[in-house]
């Protein structure tokens, strides 16, 4: 039998989580547990990351896994945290859709996801080619966790879950992006969560809520 | 150097109003950074013209002919939008609509957004373009909330969103193009996103591949041109948004936008060798006129009906370039020039309308001739220019996309005109009683500054009747650049 390398096992594990906790953050509805989860998905792909260049022996792929320390697991989820703290949101709503046919629909987009990585797996030299697959299905499931929601906390975690997709999506394809980008992209999600921040607070001055609903007044109407 | 400058000036510009955006001399010192921009645009476009292309920074900045002509035209569009602005915020100020805090936000993300732009437009790397599309994205979005109503929170959250999930799209396909590229062009990751680079090597990039990064990047930088169905951010972060970033979200980013469209088209085409890309490019096009031209007739608010009128021409010129091929790219280019010219002179004057009426509402804005005849005919000679009507720069642009689509697409033909006739009449109709008929304006503090409108107007005019040797030149080296069957 083929018996992979002990490095590749675990980043195969750490695939695995990763998409485990995709699917607890589409059924979580406290938003202080969801930002913990997103905390501990960054922390599975500075796991991850780092055994990956530990593997390749290149340099920038440590630089990168410095950066998904500093920044998803300690910066935003701290930011994260004290927003909700200050704003007093801690429940989400009822989701839009019941739970249990949402993790159904999610099911669905895992079999799609992997679907849609086959041609990229077949063509990919990397060591880490089987884990496209579940990249690709992170992004997805963070894409329905943001449409399920009603608050604007949530969608917000959703998004940055789905930057954790593409980020571990170049990690299995690519091993990462060159560094100027990852840099780029990095500075861009922060600026993201400060703009976010301000733009929370506006809002709450405004409505004294969080709640989506009272954004929806801008419609096509006669 | 002039490169330096080109970045430098609205970076420095950002930090320096940052610190004094709120003094009484900010809309002033907001022109001279402007000002510097475009001079060195112009220098930059004199080297262009004289010596070819341009890289620098170790081939990440390309300067082509198709890059230059938008660069001096975002420098343009951004100084005179910073004229525009110079009486219009004093007197939203006066109004009591803006503290002077938010002043200074506003004058700062102008320069950042300028700055973001034009980094956007001269990178070489596609990755750093994505970031630069990104930025300008985060820079506006404050913009967009300025007034802090309901209805600018909600369209800065959509604004926030939509572009934000649209762009995430676009990373992944950015990313498909590196995992590509990486095969043909070593492993080293530094030349592997260059475009330059790309283009070079484009006929063995993987086509399955390339095909997949192709829908992913068409929808993500597709979200930010406004092309139907992913539209519904940009009506709502035009009408709510302070008229001047309404002139440069609508005259320029969507250019950035397309314009990376088009890079990436290219690369795309040249791996497929198939016509998926035009496809997918003139489905997307024709979509957006159509809906765009249906949902004209249903505007109430001035500024809302000029940002569907955005979409349908983003639409047109989707579909030009999808069309490909050099009579085509050129319509399209010179359409990306006059729409962004005479849109940004619409909104000015709009801008200015709904300030002597006090209300954006359609209905609420009446006779304006009688009051301020500059206005008046500014905003219908602005709109009839955008409707197509000869001799305006857009009649030229739009017949030469019609008969090109007659030749080579007669079945869209019929679809483009009947659109554009609906159009006509829905603008038409609604902007011909805002102009005439009983007033009900009053007085603005500060005169406004209608010498942009009138600059831009002439120019639009100009292109009508006649293309100046050296700008049809340039307008062909693009055209043949992005090539197209």
């Amino acid at each position: 039998m083929l018996r992979l390398p002990l490095d590749l096992q675990l980043l195969n594990t750490c695939a695995a989580l990763l998409l485990l906790l995709s699917f607890s953050m589409l059924a979580q509805r406290r938003v202080v547990n969801l930002v913990n989860l997103l905390a501990m998905q960054g922390g599975l792909l500075f796991v991850a990351t780092l055994l990956l260049a530990w593997r390749t022996g290149e340099f920038h792929l440590f630089l990168s896994a410095l950066l998904t320390l500093a920044l998803k697991v300690v910066g935003l989820p701290f930011l994260l945290h004290r927003l909700i703290r200050r704003l007093g949101v801690y429940w989400d709503t009822e989701p839009l859709i019941n739970p249990s046919a949402t993790m159904l629909l999610g099911l669905l987009i895992v079999i799609f996801a992997f679907g849609l990585a086959q041609p990229i797996s077949a063509l990919a030299s990397t060591a880490t080619r089987s884990t496209i697959g579940v990249a690709i299905a992170v992004i997805l499931l963070a894409f329905l966790t943001m449409i399920t929601r009603r608050k604007a906390m949530s969608q917000v975690v959703g998004f940055l879950s789905m930057e954790n997709g593409l980020f571990f999506g170049a990690m299995s394809a690519t091993y990462g992006m060159p560094m100027v980008v990852e840099l780029g992209v990095a500075l861009d999600v922060l600026v993201a969560m400060l703009v976010l921040g301000v733009f929370f607070f506006q809002i709450r001055e405004q409505f004294d809520s969080l709640d989506l609903h009272h954004l929806e007044s801008l419609k096509e109407h006669e | 150097m002039e490169f330096l400058l080109l970045l430098g000036s609205p970076l420095l510009g950002a930090a320096v109003l940052g610190r004094f955006g709120s003094s009484r001399r900010a809309p002033e010192l907001n022109v001279l950074f402007s000002l510097l921009t475009f001079l060195a645009a112009c220098a930059l476009t004199a080297r262009v013209i004289t010596g070819g292309n341009v890289l620098v920074a170790r081939e990440q900045f390309l300067v082509d002919p198709f890059n230059v002509f938008l660069v001096t035209l975002t420098a343009f569009v951004g100084l005179t939008t910073a004229l525009f602005s110079r009486p219009y915020m004093r007197i939203e100020a006066e109004h009591g609509r803006l503290s002077p805090g938010r002043l200074r936000l506003y004058h700062a993300m102008y320069q950042l957004f300028t700055g973001t732009m034009l980094l956007a437009l001269t990178t070489n790397n596609m990755g750093l373009m994505w970031v630069a599309m990104e930025a300008a994205t985060l820079s506006t979005v404050l913009l967009v909330t300025l007034y802090r109503t309901p209805a600018s929170l909600e369209a800065g959250w959509k604004y926030f969103i939509l572009c934000g999930v649209g762009i995430a799209q676009a990373l992944f396909g950015t990313m498909l193009l590196y995992f590509a590229a990486e095969r043909v062009l070593g492993a080293e990751g530094v030349t592997a996103l260059l475009w330059t680079h790309l283009n070079a090597v484009k006929g063995q990039l993987e086509p399955a591949v390339l095909s997949l990064a192709f829908v992913f990047l068409l929808v993500g930088y597709g979200t930010k041109v406004g092309l139907a169905p992913l539209h519904n951010w940009l009506p709502d972060a035009h009408a709510e948004g302070p008229t001047p970033i309404s002139a440069v979200l609508s005259g320029l980013l969507l250019n950035v936008a397309i314009y990376a469209v088009v890079r990436c088209k290219v690369l795309v085409e040249g791996s497929l060798r198939s016509a998926l890309p035009s496809q997918m490019l003139m489905g997307f096009g024709l979509l957006s006129v159509v809906l765009a031209a249906l949902f004209l007739w249903r505007q109430r608010d001035i500024k809302r009906l000029f940002a569907y009128s955005s979409i349908e021409h983003m639409g047109i010129i989707t579909f030009a370039f999808g069309m490909g091929g050099p009579v085509a790219n050129f319509a399209a280019l010179l359409h990306m020039t006059v729409h962004s010219l005479t849109k940004s002179a619409i909104f000015f004057t709009v801008g200015h309308a709904a300030q002597k009426a006090g209300s954006q509402l359609i209905e609420n804005i009446r006779g304006l001739i009688t009051l301020s005849p500059t206005i008046g005919w500014g905003l219908m000679m602005g709109s009839l220019a955008i409707l197509g009507l000869p001799p305006f720069g857009v009649f030229a642009s739009e017949f030469l996309i019609l008969t090109t689509a007659m030749q080579q697409q007669p079945w869209a033909t019929p679809v483009l005109l009947l659109a554009l006739g609906v159009a006509f009449a829905a603008v038409f109709g609604k902007v011909q009683p805002m102009v005439f008929g009983e007033t009900t304006a009053k007085r603005l503090p500060h005169p406004p500054a209608l010498l942009p409108v009138f600059v831009h107007l002439g120019i639009v005019l100009v292109l009508g009747l006649y293309v100046p040797p050296y700008l049809a030149e340039w307008y062909r080296g693009a055209a043949i650049l992005i090539g197209g069957h």
